[in-house]
């Protein structure tokens, strides 16, 4: 599903170049959980990016179902994105003034979808969120507010999620339900790219690798 | 979901930043349309006082004819007798008969029962060189009314020269310092000065009158004079062709002519009223062209401000929208919205502020100009939505609002759309 062969990404920062990732080769199969666990800033956040397509990097190649998203024009890599990504963060990142079910729905922007609205409701009882779902975030549990962007992350039914730290902001309980759901997710077909420096992450993930200054070690 | 609702909800999530930029725009929108209803109106008044103006000339005029129409029944018109061989080419440029007829002519008239006529005046003229005085002088001899024999007699209207005096023209006695009562030669021969005239401006100013019998003698025209003027004929003017037919029955050696007469000034007197008048009007139009050139200017100026102002105050506006949605414009791509869904997103969002403060501003700007204008003319004029163009103002007032918004917060929304999510996400 997802394949990286030797992908660098550096920075030119005021203090020289800073390598964020040197030389990654790393692939994510359909029904696998993959888990990157390292340190804050060995490169974790920017492995994620670019394999959403929002990060080019300096060298190498990256496919997504077989195609290279950088390939693409803008155009197309947004489409490519909505069709068959999505994204979980630790900050949840929920528009502020859009209600639980229209932030689910937000994805449809991109790509609307005749049955949105009822695949909406559909995750609203999955999650557990009926009686939030005309509430805005300011109004959630930081779990309900993570639930909410997990089932945001579903609503186009992508082949891959790319979760950045879902769970750094919960606590121990509702950090166990995301990763349930998201091994459910894998369970139903799917493949979740992790990256966390959440030790309890392993235990949830088919695969765990450790990220050290940009590369990756089994 | 479409990208409606989300800016929808957006307007009401940050509802004072869009009713600040809806706020200004309407300010510019107002004062832009309050500028150009000003002057609409002010353009309105001044065709109503313009109006009002020519209705009372109109008005004066008829009421001065009428005038002049009855003033022309009482004096009727004068006519000059000249002998029938006199060339009238010749009398026009001197303003006196070369030919001469005999001075019985206006006995017959008076003896006659001619009707149209109340009084004869006979008279002998004659361009001259005033021997004694070295200048050239018109002569005029006449010897006063002739009455009418067949009708009740009236007062006469022109005193006669009595015999061996002298009337003086203004120019005549003024150049040669000469009193009434003086004596002075004339041909060889004496006169008292009778009287001395005042200024006419025409060529009386430059003649002497004497006696007529005396006049014959110093010309050597025993018996003879050159015109009699008929004063006072009792008709109105289209009835010259009687007259002459009248007067052609009693001396068939005579022609007769129009002479200008009262009447005749008096109608230039109108005409001269009529052209002072216009002169007003025009010089009112000219005021108020002048004091429309200054509103004019004032209001470019004053608009071009409050326009420029409010353009910066919505582009600040919409910087700090954008500013305050970095993440979500970040989030939003990242869930593959194009930039051209982000572009729409913001566009729509500034044209609404456009479209709402040109409606809101078109209203404040009219109701304003019509109060304002109010006062500043000092009364209170009838305004109809079709002497303002009212469909056009709002048209003219929401295309343009909403071309400002757009422009003011095209940068802003380039920022938006240039934004790069990779660079919100790795800031978490």
């Amino acid at each position: 599903m997802l394949e990286f062969k030797n992908i660098s990404k550096w920075f030119n920062g005021p203090e020289g170049k800073v390598t964020a990732l040197d030389e990654v080769c790393l692939s994510v199969s359909p029904g696998e959980f993959l888990a990157v666990r390292g340190p804050s800033g060995c490169g974790k956040t920017t492995l994620l990016l670019i394999a959403g397509g929002l990060l080019r990097p300096n060298t190498g190649q990256v496919s997504l179902d077989g195609n290279d998203p950088y390939a693409l024009s803008p155009e197309k890599r947004s489409q490519m994105r909505a069709r068959m990504i999505g994204f979980v963060f630790q900050q949840f990142h929920l528009i502020p003034y859009l209600t639980v079910r229209q932030n689910i729905l937000a994805p449809s922007l991109a790509l609307p979808a005749k049955g949105a609205n009822q695949r909406t409701q559909e995750l609203v009882s999955r999650f557990g969120l009926d009686d939030r779902a005309g509430h805005v975030p300011a109004q959630l549990s930081t779990g309900q507010r993570q639930r909410t962007a997990l089932a945001r992350s579903l609503l186009n039914k992508p082949k891959i999620i790319l979760a950045d730290e879902p769970t750094g902001n919960l606590d121990e309980d509702n950090a166990d339900i995301v990763f349930g759901y998201l091994s459910q997710y894998v369970a139903e077909g799917g493949c979740v790219l992790l990256v966390t420096h959440d030790v309890r992450a392993a235990a949830h993930a088919t695969r765990t690798l450790q990220m050290v200054d940009g590369r990756l070690i089994e | 979901m479409t990208i409606w609702k989300l800016v929808a909800s957006e307007i009401l999530h940050r509802r004072m930043n869009f009713a600040l930029g809806v706020l200004s725009v309407m300010v510019a929108s107002a004062s832009f349309i309050g500028s150009v209803t000003l002057l609409r109106i002010h353009d309105l008044r001044t065709g109503q006082i313009l109006e009002a103006k020519q209705e009372e000339l109109a008005k004066r005029m008829a009421e001065l004819k009428d005038d002049t129409r009855k003033a022309m029944l009482k004096l009727g018109f004068n006519v000059v007798i000249l002998p029938k061989d006199q060339n009238l080419a010749d009398w026009y440029a001197e303003d006196y008969a070369s030919k001469y007829m005999p001075e019985d002519y206006v006995h017959e008239l008076a003896n006659s029962r001619i009707v149209t006529v109340r009084h004869f005046l006979p008279s002998l003229q004659q361009k001259i060189e005033w021997p004694e005085r070295k200048r050239k002088i018109i002569l005029v001899g006449a010897r006063g009314e002739v009455p009418n024999l067949h009708k009740n007699p009236v007062k006469p209207m022109v005193q006669p020269v009595p015999p061996g005096t002298i009337s003086l023209g203004y120019e005549l006695h003024r150049s040669l310092d000469l009193k009434v009562g003086e004596k002075v030669k004339l041909m060889g021969k004496e006169f008292t000065i009778h009287a001395c005239h005042k200024e006419r401006g025409d060529k009386d100013d430059i003649t002497a009158w004497i006696y007529l019998a005396e006049a014959q003698e110093l010309l050597d025209k025993q018996g003879l004079i050159n015109a009699i003027l008929a004063l006072e004929c009792l008709c109105t003017g289209d009835a010259l062709p009687l007259i002459r037919k009248e007067i052609a029955a009693i001396l068939p050696g005579t022609q007769v002519i129009e002479r200008g007469s009262r009447a005749l000034a008096r109608a230039e007197a109108r005409t001269k009223v009529e052209e002072e008048a216009k002169i007003a009007i025009e010089k009112e139009k000219l005021g108020r062209q002048h004091l429309r050139a200054v509103h004019e200017r004032l209001a470019s100026i004053m608009t071009l401000v409050i326009v420029t102002a409010c353009a910066v105050w919505v582009a600040l506006l919409g910087f700090t929208n954008v500013r305050a949605r970095r993440e979500e414009i970040g989030v939003l791509r990242t869930l593959g919205v194009s930039a051209k869904g982000i572009l729409v997103m913001f566009l729509s969002r500034h044209i609404l502020v456009g479209v709402l403060g040109g409606v809101l501003g078109f209203c404040a700007g009219v109701l304003a100009s019509v109060y304002f204008s109010a006062a500043l003319e000092g009364t209170r004029i009838r305004i109809t939505g079709t002497d303002l163009s009212v469909v056009d103002l709002l048209v003219l007032s929401v295309g343009g609002a909403a071309a400002l918004a757009v422009i003011a917060g095209w940068i802003p929304t380039m920022m938006a759309i240039r934004q790069d999510p990779a660079d919100v996400l790795r800031e978490e």
